[in-house]
């Protein structure tokens, strides 16, 4: 648990010299608390205080980056078991596991496949995020023609470096010194020469071991080599332990400050059956892993993990918004029907799929309301007769229909008298209430 | 420092609600704990699946989906019996769906008659929904309740407008019942108190708090799923107790991402499997989330979510 201002001001000299910038030293103990300022700042804190608050200070799942540049990913930071509480922070990383063993054709292929996995979705760029190079050989060679390929085709991408010996991984980390690559295998046999390794490369360390007991034995000799950027595989493989063994992992770390568990989490869920891939995927992102180590790229399960991602890494303060425009629904004509509704995106997937289904072409206007929903938006004042009428003038979607009709939701009625005083020479027609009710009232007119 | 495992125990629990009868009856829910933590207490059944059936053929079903049932679903009766004995269905949800008014508008009495003929077809424990139109429903529901006396149905959705008449027919009846009200936890735990205030009994109650599809809503139903579940163990709030449905074949199967074919969204992959994958993965993150009792439309995604629930089980 994160200590209090006063708990922290006990540990400052209590002289309020204010050599940090501020008044007393409970004030600078305050900001402190808050993560706003730095201990740094004070100069005359003892030795021991700095180490208690540096402890303290630091994030319960330590932070981890892997790779260099803008394609970059950082996990852990975590701070909450559910989503609704806050947002989940750093979203997981998908990996794609290549062989050693593969012929170097189909790793090119495999390679440009990620790479070309990049998407859009609801504003966002969405792709697979990191390579997973294994050691399947046992030998020296093929790991290093692999990395390299890797390296050549896309600097500075994460790359994942999963083997178990330390000498065979040694030639091919000489390809990625300097872009920070996770060196994947560490475990009790060779967990020395694993962090030395790791150590010479500037590469995190990731360890593999049988149980969680066992892993925070693990963190914690690692952390005597010299290595703190850790990722942990509890070693959990059916769908069941991964869930049990990562809710146990973040429980310790938020809810004890276990620090030897407190790092991310890899999870390989690699399947025969891809369809069972994807939903032991589910259990990794919707449950606490870092990374997921996927089969292969297959842009059906992609996307569909990709959304997943989305959906649960979403602040649940904000409410997702839809960009405010007016949306055709099927191809509308000049006399096809224009609604409005408000850009909360729950609202709008609701209304603009019951308008689908009408199968009646149609325009829909959604309004930025800061992401409320109607009735919400209209008690709130943003959901008015005169912006209602600001918006559609601007929208400019007065040249493309034939009758200047609008049809407002049925919940805001009450505006339709100021609304057609607001937009002169404009019909202004009452919908239905609930979504549910637009196929009827579409298909009546 | 030495690990102990962090587990955790609560004072509440899930109301285990039987459906069906004889030696295919099942209970769903009846745990004390979050959704697959049989390592810190007791998950006496499973998550149970219902593959969907329809009383008028599925024309508005994507190609992808109608394709899996095209053979059979001419005719709800071979339909379900499809669904039980060549797919393996463990339960059965038939949507009254042709009721609708803005549909076929089929009479309560032609409701009657698809609910008993399907009743005599199969074993398994049925589901019987209605078209989701709050006066018709009534209307339906009151009448096929009557109909399948003594097969221990689950029926519904009983909403705010319509759940004294859709209520008191599965009480008078012997049925379970649906409760559905629209996201919102504090509306769910409302019409859960409503019920329960007519004598409902709380046990007979699965809640239906909305689902949608993922990427279209997901994280809403998630998260109302998980505090609703919450409440019940942490809290032990009765009336936040029952099971939880999540009604997803119908968000799923209308979305772009299940209906564009793969000429016109050449990245987003092939048809069937990324909208059997949509669904699936719908699923299992609402199974994570809390809920019970599935209603899908895609065979191959039912498989896969029977094979995910028992790798689930440790
Ligand atoms: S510099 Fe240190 S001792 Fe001086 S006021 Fe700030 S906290 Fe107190």
């Amino acid at each position: 648990m994160a200590l209090t201002g006063v708990q922290i001001f006990k540990l400052l000299p209590k002289t309020n010299c204010k050599k940090c910038g501020y008044p007393t030293c409970l004030a600078f103990a305050m900001k402190l608390a808050q993560r706003q300022a730095s201990i740094e700042d004070c100069p005359d804190v003892s030795e021991e205080a700095k180490r208690t608050l540096g402890e303290e200070a630091a994030p319960p799942i330590r932070p981890v980056t892997i790779g260099m540049g803008e394609k970059a990913v950082t996990m852990g930071e975590e701070m909450v078991l559910f989503r609704h509480d806050k947002k989940f922070f750093h979203p997981t990383v998908y990996a794609v596991q290549i062989k050693d063993t593969a012929p170097e054709a189909d790793a090119a292929a495999t390679i440009d496949e990620v790479l070309a996995s990049e998407m859009e979705r609801v504003g966002q760029h969405l792709r697979i995020d990191a390579l997973y190079l294994s050691n399947e050989s046992g030998e020296s060679a093929p790991l290093e023609a692999l990395v390299k390929l890797a390296a050549e085709k896309a600097p500075g991408f994460p790359l994942i470096i999963a083997a178990t010996d330390a000498s065979v991984a040694s030639e091919a980390l000489a390809y990625v010194e300097g872009s920070k690559p996770l060196l994947f295998g560490a475990n009790a046999e060779n967990l020395e020469s694993m962090c030395r390794l790791a150590r010479e490369k500037g590469a995190s360390l990731g360890l593999v071991a049988k149980s969680l007991e066992e892993a925070s034995e693990l963190t914690e000799k690692a952390k005597a080599h010299g290595v703190e950027d850790l990722v942990i595989d509890p070693g959990a493989r059916k769908a069941g332990e991964i869930l049990r063994d990562n809710t146990l992992m973040r429980r310790a770390a938020l809810k004890k400050n276990f620090k030897p568990l407190g790092y991310p989490i890899l999870t390989p869920v690699q399947r025969d059956d891809e369809m069972l891939e994807t939903l032991v995927a589910t259990v990794g992102v919707c449950k606490y892993s870092s990374i997921v180590v996927l089969s292969s790229v297959k842009k059906w399960k992609s996307l569909a993990l990709f959304a997943l991602r989305q959906n649960i890494y979403t602040d649940p303060q904000v409410p997702m918004q839809v960009e405010q425009k007016v949306y055709n629904i099927g191809e509308p004509d000049g006399a096809a029907p224009l609604m409005i509704t408000t850009n909360f995106s729950l609202t709008y997937f609701i209304v603009a799929g019951e308008v689908e289904n009408s199968k009646v072409p149609s325009r829909l206007a959604v309004m930025d309301c800061e992401g409320l929903s109607v009735l919400t938006a209209w008690a709130a004042g943003k959901f008015t007769a005169t912006k209602i009428a600001q918006f559609i003038k601007e929208s400019g979607v007065e040249n493309e229909v034939a009758n200047k009709e609008l049809i407002i939701p049925g919940y805001v009625a009450i505006l339709s008298g100021a609304l057609e005083d607001k937009l002169e020479g404009w019909k202004i027609t009452v919908g239905p209430r609930e979504a549910n009710a637009i196929p009827a009232f579409l298909k009546s007119r | 420092m030495a690990f102990t495992a962090p587990k955790e125990t609560y004072p509440g629990k899930v109301y285990p609600v039987g459906m069906g009868t004889a030696e295919k009856a099942v209970i769903v829910g009846g745990e004390n704990v979050l959704p697959f933590h049989g390592f810190e207490g007791e998950i006496p059944g499973k998550p149970l699946v219902a593959l969907e059936v329809q009383d008028v053929p599925p024309q508005d079903w994507p190609k992808a989906v109608r394709d899996a049932c095209e053979s059979v679903s001419g005719d709800p009766v071979s339909w379900a019996k499809h669904c039980q004995d060549a797919l393996g269905a463990r339960a059965i949800a038939l949507r009254l769906i042709g009721t609708h008014p803005d549909r076929e508008d089929r009479s309560a009495e032609d409701a009657v008659k698809t609910v008993t003929d399907v009743l005599a077809a199969v074993q398994v424990p049925l589901v019987i929904m209605g078209s989701n139109h709050v006066e018709k429903d009534s209307q339906v529901l009151v009448a096929v309740a009557e109909a399948a006396k003594g097969r221990n149905c689950l029926i519904g959705k009983a909403q705010e407008a319509n759940y004294k008449t859709i209520a008191a027919a599965a009480m008078a009846n012997d049925h379970q019942l649906i409760a559905m009200s629209e996201l919102d936890i504090n509306l769910s735990k409302q019409l859960n108190i409503l019920i329960t205030q007519m004598g409902f009994a709380k046990e007979r109650i699965v809640t239906d708090p909305m689902s949608s599809a993922l990427g279209y809503g997901l994280e809403y139903t998630y998260s109302v799923m998980e505090r609703i579940r919450l409440a019940a163990l942490t809290q032990n709030d009765a009336v936040m107790q029952p099971p939880m449905l999540a009604d997803l074949g119908m968000y799923v199967w209308k979305i772009k991402e299940t209906t564009a074919t793969a000429e016109d969204m050449p990245e987003w992959g092939t048809l069937p499997e990324r909208g059997i994958a949509w669904e699936a993965a719908t699923a299992a993150a609402f199974l994570l989330a809390g809920a019970e009792l599935l209603v899908m439309r895609h065979p191959e995604a039912v498989e896969a979510v029977e094979k995910f629930i028992a790798e689930m089980e440790v």
